[in-house]
Parts: structure tokens; sequence; C-alpha cells
């Protein structure tokens, strides 16, 4: 198989996503199977591929292949081509990977689902979709791609439809993302002004000769479209609800790839952010606080799932962060993503496996002694524990420290942030790890907990050893670094004491926050939130009233913009209808009470209006 | 007397194109063809012949389209009244395909009981006992085939007048039937006239201002034509109050029909009232007839005052976005809620035309505004008839369902017609690999390189907040429960089936491999004098 085919890796899950959606309840009986055959078959190939790009000279890796020319207009052209490098490559490998892993787990997970085909369908359109966003070779195919992750995103958040909440979250998702999309669109269209086209080579190109305002402005229209679909701040609210999906999706979409696609956006980008420093103090600023504040939030959830969304935040707030260092740290961002991806989709999928033995309870405070009932997946969790803390030698030792180093070697106060900020990871895993798996058993009465099925904990295994030896990527020869360099380009960062020490220190921050985590969660834990608690508690149980001041800010102004103008074209327009309208009776006898205006204030609003486009004629001529 | 005695040699013919005004002429010859069949077939034949010359006209007069754009000839015909050039013909071409969808539609006649969705017989009493004889007897008109060939002849000339008084010929001539056929609604006929009434008066008043506004050029330059005007505007000097005031009204006149806030307060009643497949008809074909219209006379005759008139229609631009897009959250009817998106979609039409994005003025790369706004048109024409052809199916026993809340779950009880309607309602909203999201990069990317970015803005803004009330009615239609007295759909016979396949067909076509229609639009290259 050679490159040209790279097509296959998106046409795939594709059709395997049309026949399961199209094809009805035919299908049921193995739609499943079909629907985790796709992704394994995209990482057979993925792999195929990454072999062949090793065997190549490191300059020479990367291929564009071109499909067809989508469409042209005067001298904008627009082909459908993929994009095959170091860069996408992982990313393919990730996706289809930890993709198959998550489809294995979900026919055991979703196996008393009567829809269970359905979401085996959305979660093929999913993998579609992130591959084509990662593998495009122009930001308008990536825009494309980066709409059916969220497309899919909102079918599956919303899976459980059912469930108010879960609508309501979906929605929610989507209306965020929006936002977030008019970022991307705005930037493809500023692309084709500046440089007649959004390939990433002639914008890559272009981008030395952009002058300082619009390289910003490049930067920020992307970075806004990054934030809404990462889950940064300010556009972070959506993930926390989006918890409300199944829990593979948690894992695979909410955790592990599609919200690390703004950290994709930002590292292929990087020649627009090394133009502008504003843009990427922008891209630093937006990492660091979004890092502490996932963090934050992170400490205050009971709901299990939300505390680990908190942590997803924050940790994609870690690699945005690395990105927006420029050539020190796209590496690291990249590598970061990848041991997050194993160790995040580990302990989502640990936690399904905890709630499908306690009769779906997602509440911690209700857990406790687990590690005696569950224990494959008490191991395979803490597992992830290790490696999100950082412990050596567990893979996300090597990828945070690599970013505590660079932020400290680029500005001490980020520096500074980023090392609190893994000092409070640790402390609410260890309350997370502490509520679930250890103390008394808090649980309901009719709760029997069990461990999964075979085909659930299979998935937790590998991914549990891939969060142990992820880290591999790095040490071994500094692989990652030698890989990546010729697509991002790659600078050592000058620390200033030894990258020992640093370690030695980054580790000792982390045991005192796991220490404390340890002190004050020993002890009993109520079976019910406290009320009474402290402002900083309330203000971090309230997603740090990110959704107050969405609705303050954008919500209310724009229902009573909305309101205004429906009254006026009501009242104004349509003049004093309501109470006076005509009773029309319908054919069939029906009365039917219909609004409508009269054709004089119509005929009124006319005159108005040809008085204005007259009088602004004249006002342009005469001033 | 003395016009007799006039020497013959002083009377020179006029010289008439024949050729080239071809497509002209098959239509209007079988609507006058029509008009005939009406007087002296028996009744009962009429419904098959009427139809079978309607689509053969259509279809043959879009063949010599074709060879005519083919052909590449471009020529001002019937001395300088008439104008085919590229954007005429491909206008002609887009007009007769939507037509043939929509008659299609007319035809329909199995899903209300064997009857088609026009009233049999105009003139009775809405409720009286002579209306009930006349549905006993199965009387219908089938009068409206010959109307809607003058209509869609009207049109064709609209779009392709080079004279500002067989511009106004024409809309009276495609006006006219549009008004009666308002007006012929089998079921809630009371409102159905009331629109027809209140189309006619608020249309006829429009009139008296594009008329107004002819007199006043005609007092400026002296002469109708377009081409006449434009030599007026580099020579002359003075006159500017006359000018402006004349380019104003007949601006007026022109955003009446295109829908364009202020001027859009029809829209709503007149879609809502007027027999569904008259609305998709009128949605589509009048829209487009306008907008060419509005670009001819702007461009070529008032090209040369452009910033005179630029910031009026920027505001104009504006303002329709925004109001159609926003109230159209709140409508409680789909024919209504169809209405405003159709007033949001002559906002977006605005922004490339006002984007005066065209060839040789600083516009190297891209898409002129021109071509932008024809594919546009083109991309929009097809969901929208499409779209009001599902709407002719959802019935209850009043007729069709059309009030949004009889919409809930109906993704539970015709999986496959809420499909096709989300389909058409993602691409309203311009969702990639759909042909609204292909119009809306065209309309956009105009704009911006025409240097018309803060209305690029807005129109993002606004796609936003309309992606929002399309995603609305579908949450409605899957995410809904279904109620237990929920709308039956009817099953189509094969002309509304083809016609609503036709739609769907060119919606994902043009979404897909917008190349063609594009390379076809920049063919069509700019309007001649």
């Amino acid at each position: 198989m050679s490159h040209e085919l790279t097509w296959l890796l998106v046409a795939v899950p594709a059709v395997s996503a049309a026949i399961l959606l199209l094809g009805g309840k035919a299908t049921n009986a193995w739609g499943h199977l079909l629907g985790t055959l796709a992704p394994l078959i995209s990482f057979a190939f993925g792999v195929v591929l990454f072999i062949q790009m090793q065997a190549k000279p490191s300059d020479n890796r990367a291929e564009t292949v071109r499909l067809f020319e989508w469409f042209s207009v005067g001298q904008i052209k627009v082909e459908f081509s993929l994009l095959i490098d170091p860069l996408s490559i992982l990313f393919v490998l990730l996706i289809t990977g930890v993709g198959s892993l998550i489809h294995i787990y979900s026919i055991g997970y979703m196996e008393h689902d009567e829809r269970r085909r359905r979401f085996f369908g959305y979660l093929n359109l999913f993998i579609a979709s992130m591959l084509l966003l990662v593998l495009a070779a122009d930001y308008l195919l990536v825009f494309v791609g980066w709409e059916g992750v969220g497309l899919a995103s909102y079918l599956l958040i919303g899976f459980w439809q059912y469930k108010t909440s879960a609508a309501v979250a979906a929605k929610k998702a989507f209306v965020v993302n929006r936002v977030g999309d008019i970022g991307l669109s705005l930037a493809v269209m500023s692309m084709w002004a500046l440089f007649g086209s959004s390939a990433f080579a002639t914008v890559n190109a272009g981008a030395e000769h952009l002058s300082k305002t619009w390289a910003t402005l490049l930067g920020l229209m992307l970075l806004l479209a990054a934030c809404g679909k990462s889950a940064q701040v300010p556009l972070q609210s959506w993930l926390l609800d989006a918890m409300e999906g199944p829990t593979p999706v948690s894992a695979l979409i909410h955790a592990a790839t599609m919200v690390t696609a703004g950290v994709y956006l930002v590292v292929r980008s990087h020649a627009i952010f090394e133009q502008s420093d504003a843009a990427s103090t922008a891209v630093v600023i937006v990492g660091t606080v979004t890092a502490l504040a996932g963090a934050i939030i992170g400490c205050a959830k009971d709901d299990i799932k939300k505390a680990l969304a908190g942590s997803t935040m924050s940790q994609i707030g870690y690699m945005m962060l690395a990105a927006g260092l420029g050539p020190v740290g796209y590496v690291f961002a990249i590598f970061h993503l990848l041991t997050h991806g194993f160790f995040k989709a580990n302990m989502f999928l640990g936690a399904g496996s905890v709630m499908h033995g306690m009769n779906d309870d997602v509440n911690m405070r209700r857990y406790g002694a687990l590690r005696k009932y569950l224990r494959i997946t008490y191991v395979t969790f803490a597992f992830g524990y290790l490696a999100i803390l950082g412990i050596p030698p567990f893979s996300g030792f090597f990828s945070k420290d690599k970013i505590i180093e660079v932020a400290f070697a680029d500005n001490t106060v980020v520096g500074l942030c980023a090392l609190l900020g893994a000092g409070i990871t640790a402390f609410y895993m260890t309350r997370l790890m502490m509520m679930t798996f250890f103390g008394e058993k808090r649980w309901e009465e009719d709760v029997h907990p069990h461990e999964s099925p075979k085909v659930m904990t299979g998935a937790l295994v590998v991914l549990a050893i891939l969060s142990l030896v992820g880290g591999a990527l790095y040490f071994v020869g500094h692989w990652i670094v030698k890989w990546l360099t010729p697509v991002t380009g790659f600078e050592e960062a000058e620390l200033p004491i030894s990258d020992v020490a640093m370690s030695l220190i980054i580790l000792a921050v982390v045991l005192v926050g796991a220490g404390v985590g340890v002190m004050l969660f020993r002890r009993d834990i109520p079976r019910t939130a406290p009320v009474r608690v402290s402002p900083v508690t309330t203000f971090a149980r309230r997603d740090l009233y990110g959704d107050a001041l969405n609705e303050a800010l954008f919500m209310r102004p724009g229902q009573y913009l909305t309101r205004t103008l429906v009254w006026l074209d009501n009242r104004g327009v349509d003049g004093l209808v309501n109470g006076l309208a005509a009773l029309f009776g319908g054919l069939s006898g029906r009365l039917r009470r219909v609004q409508t205006g009269f054709v004089r204030s119509y005929a009124l609003s006319m005159v108005f209006g040809a008085a204005f486009v007259v009088v602004a004629l004249l006002a342009v001529r005469l001033s | 007397m003395s016009a007799m005695l006039l020497p013959l040699a002083d009377f020179t013919a006029p010289k008439i194109e024949y050729n080239e005004l071809m497509p002209l002429l098959v239509v209007f010859g079988a609507a006058c063809v029509g008009v005939l069949v009406e007087a002296f077939l028996p009744r009962p034949m009429r419904h098959l012949v009427q139809l079978a010359i309607t689509v053969v006209a259509v279809v043959v007069s879009g063949v010599l389209t074709g060879i005519l754009m083919n052909d590449k000839k471009e020529l001002i015909a019937a001395q300088g009244a008439i104008s085919v050039d590229g954007p005429a013909l491909f206008t002609w071409l887009i007009l007769l395909a939507l037509t043939l969808i929509s008659v299609l539609l007319f035809a329909e006649r199995s899903i209300d009981g064997g009857l088609s969705a026009f009233a049999g017989q105009a003139a009775a009493v809405p409720g009286s006992e002579a209306e009930r004889e006349g549905t006993a007897a199965r009387i219908e008109h089938t009068e409206i085939f010959p109307l809607t060939l003058f209509a869609v002849g009207g049109m064709m000339l609209f779009a392709s007048s080079n004279d500002l008084l067989v511009l106004f010929v024409a809309l009276e001539v495609f006006s006219l039937p549009l008004y009666l056929l308002c007006g012929l609604a089998r079921r809630r006929r009371l409102i159905s006239q009331e629109a027809a009434m209140k189309y006619f008066l608020l249309g006829a008043f429009s009139s008296a201002f594009l008329l107004f506004g002819i007199a006043l050029l005609y007092g400026y330059a002296g002469t109708m034509s377009l081409g006449g005007i434009s030599d007026a505007l580099s020579t002359q000097t003075g006159g500017d109050t006359i000018l402006l005031a004349g380019t104003g009204l007949v601006g007026v006149g022109l955003l009446f029909k295109v829908g364009a806030v202020p001027f859009h307060s029809w829209t709503p009643d007149v879609y809502q009232g007027a027999p569904t497949p008259v609305t998709g008809f009128m949605a589509a074909c009048t829209k487009i007839a306008a907008f060419v219209g509005l670009m001819r006379v702007f461009y070529v005759a008032l090209g040369g005052t452009r910033w005179d008139w630029a910031p009026m229609m920027w505001i104009v631009a504006i303002l329709t976005m925004v109001v159609g897009s926003i109230v159209a959250i709140t409508q409680t009817d789909v024919k209504r809620m169809l209405a405003y998106s159709s007033i949001a979609h002559a906002g977006f039409l605005l922004t490339a035309f006002v984007g005066l994005a065209q060839a040789g003025s600083g516009v190297h790369n891209g898409i002129t505004s021109t071509q932008a706004v024809l594919f546009y048109l083109v991309s929009y024409g097809f969901p929208t008839i499409g779209a009001f052809a599902v709407v002719t199916l959802v019935r209850d026993a009043g007729g069709e369902a059309t009030h949004l809340s009889r919409w809930a779950g109906l993704g539970k009880k015709s999986p496959l017609l809420a499909g096709i309607f989300a389909f058409f309602l993602l691409s309203f909203a311009g969702i990639p690999l759909t042909a609204g999201f292909t119009g809306k990069w065209a309309v956009f990317s105009a704009a911006w390189t025409g240097g018309a970015w803060p209305l690029v803005v807005v129109a993002v803004l606004s796609s936003l907040v309309a992606a929002f009330f399309y995603v609305r009615v579908i949450v409605l239609m899957f995410f809904s429960d279904l109620p237990a007295d929920a709308p039956d759909v009817a099953l189509p016979g094969w002309q509304t089936t083809s016609a609503v396949a036709l739609g769907l067909a060119a919606t994902v076509v043009l979404g897909l491999v917008p190349g063609p229609v594009l390379d076809l639009a920049a063919r069509a290259g700019e309007f001649i004098r």
C-alpha cells in the first residue's frame, strides 16, 4: 500500500457509518462488529503508512495526496487533498488506536442499549471526521472535519435524548462550538483575501510576509476557534456538561481526541503564530488560565466524570501553554497530547467501569472501598493516576515535566502557574482516588459492585500499559523531538537550573499535593455534599461562574434583542393587530385564529423605507 | 388618418433577433396556446394537455437557452430592448429548471383526495354550496399552467431587459399572474385570498415607486436604455437630485420584489397564505429574477454612481440579514419561518451585491459579485422548492399542518421525509457539504474581496443566529416525542416525489461538486451594455 491510498483512512469509517446509520434494523445484529472493525482497519493502515514513512529520510516524509479539485473560482482554488506527514500520522495513530480500543470497550458498555448500532454509527462518523480534520491539507477542508466532529459530538452528547439534561448539554455544546467556528471561518476568509488560498503550503509560505497586524488578527481568530473546540477559557463551559453523554464518548471525544483539535490547529498554524508575539502570548495566557481553572474546578466536583472533565480542561491548558511558547514547546505540546490521550482515556473508561458496577451512579460520595471489588479497574486506574501526577517512570512524568520546564525557561510567572497547577492536579486526583477506591463503603443499598466484562477490562489493560510506557516516545533517544522537528521546528529551551533539579522540584510539589489529598480524604466523607462551604469551594463548584458569566454577557442581551425586534415587527410594523386579528374560517369549518397585519401599515412602512432610501442617497452626496 | 398616409418607405421594421429570443418566444407562445386550450378543449382533457404543453415549452426553451449558452452569442436584441448576455442566459436556465420542478408540484393531485392544491372555482364564495358542488364534480382551474408560463416568461424578460420600460412591463407581466396564483388555494381560501389582495395592493404600490423612479431617471438622462443612462452619468453635469431620487425610487421597487427590509412586510403573509407550491415557486423564481434585474439596473445603468448608492445598500443589507435571521427565531409556522429565512437569504445575497467585486475594478483573484450571486441563487433555489414540497406532504384534516408544534416528532413518524427536510434546512444554514455552504462561501468571499468586510462579519454572525433556528426545527423533528394526534404524512404522487428528489439531488451535488456550476456562473461573465 502506498500513501496514494491515504483517503482510505477516512473512507473506511465513513462508509461504515453510512451503512450503520442508513441500514436500519437489518444491521442491528452485526452493526457493532462492523463499527469496531472500521477503525481497526484504519489503524492497521495507519501503522503501515507510519512504518513506510519512518523508512524515508527525515526531511522528505511529508506527502500531499491530491484527490480532486473541490472547486475553483477565479484564482482561488480549493483542492480536496490530504497531507500525510509526521504530525498527522501521530494523530492518525492516536485517533484510530485509542478509538479502536474504545469501540471494543463500547461493545460491552452499550450491550443493553437498544440503540447500540446507532451509537457505533455515530462513533464511526466521528472517527471519519476527526481523521479528515487532521489529514486535510487545506484550512477549508479542516473546517469540514471541524464541523463533522462537532456534529458527531453533538449527536453523542445527546445520545440519551430522553434525559433533558443530555439534550440541553448537547445544545450548549453546539452553540458554544459555533462561537468558536466563527473564528475559523473568518480565518479562512482572511487567508483567501491575504494569500489567495487556504492551503497549508501557501499559507505557511506566505506567513513570513504578513504584516504584524494581520498575523496577530489571524492568530487570534485561530485561537478563538481552538478555544471553542478545546474548551479553553472563555469557551470552556460546554465540556463539563458534555459528560452527559455515554462514558466511552467522554473518553474518546471529550478527552483523548476531539478536544485536542485546538492544540493541533495552533501547532499546525505555527508559521502564523511565529509572526506575532501578541497572538502567541494570548495562547500562553489562555492555556495557563485554563490549566489553573480546570484544576480548581476538578477539586470541587463530586461527580467522577465532571472531576475528570475539569482535569481534561486543565491538561489541554498545559498543551496550549506549550504550543504558545513557540518552537521550544510545539513538540512537547504534541507529546503531552499523546500521553494524555492514553492516560485520560484509560481513566475515563475506568470511571465507566466503576459506574457499570455501581448502577450508573456517578457521585463519588456514594463510592468508597471499591479497590477490593473492582480489582482490574482499580489497578488500571491507578496507572492512569500515577501517569497524570507525573510519577516516574509513568508517561505523564516525561511529558508534563518538559512543559513545566519550557514554561520556566520562557517566563517565571507562567512557570510558577504551571507548577502550581501540577500540585493542584495531584491534590484533586488523589481526592478522586481516595473517594472512589479507598475509605469506607458509602454505597446505596441495592448496589452490588462487580467487575466489568472482559471486553471492557481488556481495553483498560491495554491503555494502562500505554499510560506506563508512553514516555518511551521521548526517553528513547528523544525520538518524538526528532520525528516532529521537520514539521514544527525545534529549539532547545535554556533552563534557569539543571533539569534534574527541576524534575525534583516538580516531583516534590506533586507529592505535597498528593499528600494533602491523602490527609484530607482519609477520614470519613459525608454521603451528601456539605452545604455550608467556603466561598472558594462554591466558586469552584459553580464552574468558576462560567455559566453565570455567559448568561449575563451573551444570553440575556441576545434574548432582549430578539424580543425587542419581534415586538417591533409585531407592534410597530403590523400595527395593533394582535387583539383585532380577524377570524378566518378554514374550508373544513374549522376556525383558526390567524395573526395578520393590515396592508395600510405595511404600505406605511414602505413609505418610510422609501423616504429613508432617498434621504440616505442624498445625504451621501451632500455630505 | 395622417398616420395612414405616411409613405411606406419611412417605416423601417424593427430588427428582431428571433433566434436569440426564441427561448422567450417559446414560453410566451406556449402560454397563449394554453389560453386557447382553456377555451376550446373539454374540461376532462385540459389537465393533461396543459401539463404537457407547459413541460414541453419549459424543456424546449431550456434546451434552446443551453444552445445559446454553448454558442456564447451575446448581444443586445430587439432594438436595444433586451440584452441576451451571459448572466441573462444563465438566469433563464435556472428559472426554467426551477419552473419545471414547480410545475410538477402544481400538477400533484394525489395528496389531497385526487384534487390539486388549487381552488376549483376561484369565484365561488368560500364555504358555499357552489363550492361544494364544484369540489364534488372535481372541477379544477387548469389556468394555473398558462399563468405560470406567463409568470416565468415575464421573469426571464425581467432578468434580461436592457431598458427601464421593458423592465417595468416585464415586472407587471410576471407579477399579475403571481397575484392570481396566490389567491387560488383550495384549503384556507380566505387567508389565501387575503394574501393575494395584500400582495396585489403592495405590489401595485411598489410599482408606482418604480415607475416614478423610472420617470425621474428619464428626466435626468433623456433615455430609458440602461446603457444610455450610464453614458449620461459620465457626460452630464447637474441634475444630481433628480438622479439620486430616481435611483432611490427604482431601488425601492426592485428591493420590494427581492424582499429586502424594510420592504419585506408582505413576504411572511403572502408566503403563508399562498398555496404552498406557489410559495415555493415565488420564493425561488421571483427572488432570482428580481436579483438579476436589480444587479443589471444598478451595475449597468447606475454603476457610475456606485459610491452614492452603496452606503444605502449596505444599511439595507445589514437590516435584511439581521431582521430576517432574528425574527425567524420566534416564528411558529413553517411557511412563515421559511419566509423570514428567505428574507435573510436576500440579505446574504445583498452582501455580495454591494461587495462590488467586479472584474477589472481591482479584483484580481476570486469571484466577482455577479458570479457569486448567480451561484448563490442556484444553491438557494433548489432547496427552497424542495423544502416547500416537503411542507405540502405533512397534512391533517384541515390540509397542510404548518404550525411548527405539529412537526414535533416527525422524525419518528417518517424518518425519510424529516431527514430530507433536515437536509434542506442544513443547506439553508450553510453547513459544509451542502449547496448552501458553497453558496455562502461564494457570496462572502465576493463581498470580502470587494472590501465589504464589515458586511461579511455581520453576515457570519447572522448565519450563526440563523443556524440556530434551523437546528431548532431539526431538534423538534427528531428529539421530541410524537404526539398522539400527529399529522399524517401524505403519500406523494410521482410529481411531488420527483420534485423533492430533484431538489435533493441538486442540493447534494452542488455541495459535493460545485465546480461545474461555478464554472458555468464564471463563464456567464458580466452584464453587457
